[in-house]
């Protein structure tokens, strides 16, 4: 077998063991969508008004004008919390053992996000599921149309993670993580409100929103699960996963990168 | 040789007459919606589900029904004071019939010749005869009458009216009301179902249908609405149509901006189905599978698979669309 699917695989299980292993880690994964879909949207769904903006071809119900942005919830938690896990793999040394491996690092990394993105589509699709159950359902075909656009947007999110951890310098700087990016970026997005709606309370913030990586892969999301084409999310989220994929080889690049300085 | 040639032709002819009847266009079906604050009627494709005419007509369209052949389109132009008869071919006022003041819905009489119409202003009930075109009875009714329904019989024509909370029984043989009664608060829209045994009538202030056992006129049951998430002050029952096996009855909830399917066997609600803001009425296209509700203030109407009971599309039509028919 060729030593670079001998990583591939090798990595991908770990990932998969220590996410089996993490009962708690799954369910939690499920419960802050889930209480974003029960609680606050059952709260909000007379209160928005929504007018009709493509996918969407009638009028629908707050709930599932949500969902899509939850699904990239999980998947930009997911992609944080492997960027924790990396950072805990440095810490411990694990990290150091991966990387002095004699494959490319570019390798060793995209194996690590391949692992951690097919773990949160699991996780998308438990979240779908019981969506489903709770009668929010999407055109069949959608399931199916929806899984490469949550292949884009895991690996553009867990690419961002990668490039984070190769900033942060230990386990207690992941608050600063939550609160600067994670929070931002869900919150300046369509996720929980469209954009026009946005627009009507200020412009900058539509503008900061409609810049956001994240809305993209929303929408990207959103469409997908219409099996709608969306180029324009598409090319945006493909450019911001390929930029912070360099961002996080050149961050574990030894000669040049964050990694080196930390020691 | 002779032979092989007329098999090949009439082959040929078998070829072409299949491929003619393959490419033949289907018969057109449309929905046409009055828009009472533009003046206009919009004309749905139901095939692509588009506006793909729209019309002038008198002031504040409202009621609209086809005659039996579809050959001529009956509009109740409010504001006008008049109901005007149009040809939907080319969309002309053909003549316009003495309607009384304000006429609001109006219903054709199985005949096929007798219009009943509810004079809001007027607290009167017209009937005119639309070849003679004159009037051929006027019947005092409560005040505001608004739903108007005749049996499938053609014997009895009911009146509602809004103020005096009443469906007032016409027998059409004298024209002449033989009995009122009560109903919940604004009552707006009546139908015979059940093959004529059963009248259901909507009361939108008291948010209830009520159905009455048409022999003895007494009341048989009341349907209730509850929308989760919206104020009952909200839920305001209009307008409304059966499924063609009549075991599903469609009711409009005006500003909770949803229809429900009611069971026409339990009474009982079985869904509620998001449309657009203020749902007045509605109607199906001819095999029944799509239901077609007009959204009074979003403007649209919105196309629900009646099968599925989910909403498929919202169509944009002209200002405030009120009435709905099926034109094949």
């Amino acid at each position: 077998m060729s030593p670079y699917l001998t990583a591939l695989i090798a990595i991908v299980e770990r990932e998969a063991l220590r996410f089996v292993q993490q009962r708690g880690r799954f369910i939690a994964a499920l419960v802050r969508p889930l209480v974003w879909l029960l609680v606050f949207a059952a709260g909000f769904r007379a209160a928005l008004g929504l007018s009709i903006t493509p996918p969407y071809q009638t009028y629908i119900q707050y709930e599932t004008y949500i969902v899509p942005g939850l699904c990239g919830m999980i998947m930009l938690f997911n992609g944080m919390q492997s960027s924790l896990g990396l950072v805990y793999d440095r810490e411990v040394g694990s990290m150091r053992l991966l990387l002095t491996s004699p494959l490319p690092r570019w390798w060793l990394l995209t194996c690590k996000l391949l692992g951690s993105t097919a773990i949160s589509i699991c996780q998308v699709y438990a979240f779908l599921i019981i969506a489903d159950l709770y009668g929010i359902r999407w055109p069949a075909p959608g399931y199916l149309t929806v899984l490469p656009a949550l292949i884009l947007t895991g690996l553009m999110l867990g690419a961002l993670g990668l490039a984070l951890s190769s900033f942060i310098k230990q386990l207690e700087n992941f608050a600063g993580v939550m609160n600067f990016v994670i929070f931002p970026m869900f919150f300046l997005s369509s996720a929980l409100y469209p954009l026009w709606k946005m627009a009507e309370s200020s412009e900058l913030l539509h503008d900061i929103c409609a810049a956001n990586p994240f809305t993209h892969a929303v929408e990207l999301i959103r469409f997908a699960l219409h099996a709608a084409p969306n180029p324009t999310a598409t090319a945006a989220t493909l450019l911001a996963a390929i930029l912070f994929l360099g961002l996080a080889i050149w961050g574990y690049d030894p000669a040049r990168g964050m990694v080196r300085r930390k020691g | 040789m002779l032979l092989h040639l007329g098999r090949n032709t009439s082959l040929a002819t078998l070829a072409t007459a299949l491929t003619l009847t393959a490419w033949a266009p289907a018969p057109a079906e449309e929905i046409w919606i009055s828009n009472e604050k533009e003046d206009t009627l919009s004309v749905i494709d139901v095939a692509t589900l588009e506006v793909i005419r729209t019309i002038e007509t008198g002031e504040r369209p409202r009621g609209i029904t086809f005659s039996k052949d579809y050959s001529v389109l009956y509009i109740c132009a409010s504001d006008s004071d008049t109901v005007q008869v149009m040809d939907p071919e080319t969309g002309r006022i053909l003549h316009d019939l003495p309607s009384g003041e304000d006429p609001e819905q109006f219903v054709l009489h199985p005949d096929d010749r007798h219009l009943y119409i509810a004079n809001e202003d007027d607290a009167i009930t017209t009937v005119v005869d639309t070849e003679t075109r004159k009037v051929v009875a006027q019947i005092d009714v409560g005040i505001e009458p608004e739903g108007m329904a005749v049996s499938p019989d053609g014997k009895i024509a009911i009146t509602t009216s809004e103020t005096t909370n009443m469906a007032h029984w016409i027998d059409t043989e004298t024209q002449m009301l033989f009995a009122n009664t009560l109903v919940d608060s604004r009552p707006r829209h009546a139908e015979f179902t059940a093959g004529g045994t059963e009248l259901w009538v909507s009361s939108e202030i008291g948010g209830t249908i009520t159905v009455f056992d048409v022999a003895t006129q007494a009341e048989k049951a009341k349907i209730e609405f509850e929308v989760q998430g919206i104020h009952p002050d909200r839920v305001q029952p209009v307008g409304f149509e059966f499924t063609g096996d009549e075991k599903t009855a469609f009711v409009a909830l005006g500003p909770s901006n949803h229809i429900a399917a009611v069971n026409a066997k339990t009474y009982e609600v079985e869904d509620y189905i998001l449309v657009g803001r203020r749902v007045w009425h509605m109607d199906f296209n001819t095999d029944k599978s799509l239901l077609f509700t007009t959204n009074g203030v979003s403007g649209d109407v919105t196309v629900v698979d009646v099968a599925s009971r989910e909403p498929v599309k919202t169509i944009k039509v002209g200002r405030f669309p009120w009435g709905a028919a099926l034109r094949p």
